[in-house]
Formats: C-alpha cells, structure tokens, sequence
C-alpha cells in the first residue's frame, strides 16, 4: 500500500472536509427543527423548502463535497481498509470536541465512553 | 425515540456502508489520480459503480439530516457506528473472508458504544419554535 506524502495530505483535508461538513450540517438541521413536525405542518414541500433557504446548509454542502472528492482520490490511492478506519477515528474524535463546545450539545460520560470505543473498536477492526 | 427514528439511523448505516463500497470499486477501476492532473478525477464520477455509489449515498444524506434534525451529532454519530460492525459481519458472512479475533474484538466494542448512546437521550439543546425561519 502506498503512503506517501499526497496519500497523508488528502486523508488531513477529507477528515477536515468531512468534520465541517458534518457540524455545520448539525448547526443547520438544529436551527431548521424536527422535519417530522415540520413536515406534519407544512408538508414535504414545506419542509425542503426550510432546508433550501438555510445558509447554513449550503455551508454544510460545500464541506461535503470537498470531502466527497477528496474520498474519491484517497480511495484511489490507498485501501479502504485503510481510509475509512483512520479517517472515521480522526472525525469522530473532532466532531465530539465541536459538538461539545461549538453545537453546545451535552456531551455526557455515557457518549465520551461511546465516542472512545468506537475509536479504539475502528483501530482494532483496520489491524 | 420511536422505531422510526431507530429506522433511520438504520438506514444511514446501511447506505453509508454499502455507498462506500460501490465508491471504492469505482475508484478501483478509474485512473491513478495524479496532483498535476487533478481533473481525472471528474472522469471517475461516469463509472456506474461511482454513479450507484452517489445514489446511495443521496439516500444516506436524506437518512442523515433527518437524523440530526431531531438528535445531537454526538449521539447520531457513535449510533450509526454500526456500519464497521456491517462491513465485519458481510465479509465474513458473504465474502467468506477471515474474520481475526482482533476485528471480532472491534466488532464487540463498536457494538457496547452503540448501546451505550443509544440508551441515552438523543436530542440535548432545546429545538427552536417551528414557526422561526431557519438562517
């Protein structure tokens, strides 16, 4: 398997991508409300339309789609075996802090502990 | 938590797992991307198996902003972990390929914090009033 350099660079900015993406679409999703009320009152309409006018969304979508891209050139590169448990290790470890401190959710002992199995779970399945 | 919402987190495990697989065998089959000619890449997204692998993934993206429309991202995410447990599990059930007790070690970790959040509330910060437009 290669590792060079490049295949480094591409895994920092797809966790990167990946971890913006993911905590600006909490924000946006947080802000807009349960869809499943939303629909109930408004209709399906309604509620893509609550979607669509969210700037934070589109936000949200821009970071996905670098991190779309950048995982079609680390898969091309390096094994998924590879990409996917080092990157989804690295993310979740980010996205507790944002979640934490940025979304002001409460993140509980019970979802710490959580959050540390998996990382250690994901390292134990890429060996 | 209804067993609708336990659906969807469901759903966003098992598009996500298989959308990456189908990415994977695409890129398998697409041109090594090199940084001087970063646009080969653009010519990866008319593999079937790329295409596929996007409508998947479509469907795991409408799976996931309903999810964090009504749960942290901090529970969403440990819940749908499951996917690593997904992948385990097929390879060893449909690909008939070896399961080491280092990866059944993973599987059962990856499934204690699944239960573990799972058991715990979904959603921490307070909604706001539907009727407030979104920013």
């Amino acid at each position: 398997m290669n590792r060079r350099p490049e295949v480094w660079l591409v895994l920092a900015l797809f966790v990167l991508s990946t971890s913006a993406g993911d905590v600006l679409m909490a924000k946006a999703m947080g802000l807009i409300g349960d869809l499943g009320k939303i629909r109930e009152r408004e209709g399906t309409f309604g509620a893509i339309r609550r979607i669509f006018v969210s700037g934070w969304f589109w936000l949200a979508v821009t970071a996905m789609a670098s991190s779309f891209f950048s995982l079609l050139t680390a898969l091309n590169w390096a094994d998924l075996s590879f990409v996917g448990p080092a990157s989804s290790a690295l993310t979740f470890i980010l996205n507790t802090f944002a979640g934490k401190f940025y979304l002001k959710e409460q993140v509980t002992g019970r979802r710490w502990l959580a959050a540390a199995l998996v990382c250690v779970g994901v390292f134990f399945i890429s060996r | 938590m209804t067993p609708k919402k336990y659906l969807i987190l469901f759903a966003i495990t098992v598009f996500s797992t298989v959308g990456d697989l189908f990415l994977k065998k695409g890129m398998n089959q697409a041109e090594i991307i090199s940084l001087v000619h970063p646009w080969v890449l653009l010519y990866a997204l008319a593999n079937p198996w790329i295409i596929f692998g996007v409508l998947i993934l479509c469907c795991f993206f409408a799976a996931y902003i309903s999810s964090l429309s009504w749960a942290d991202l901090t529970y969403v995410m440990p819940a749908t972990a499951f996917g690593y447990v997904l992948t385990a599990l097929t390879s060893a059930v449909f690909l008939h390929e070896h399961v080491s007790a280092s990866r059944w070690t993973g599987v059962l970790l990856i499934s204690m914090a699944v239960g573990f959040v799972t058991r715990g509330p979904a959603k921490t910060v307070p909604p706001p009033e539907i009727s407030v437009e979104a920013e």
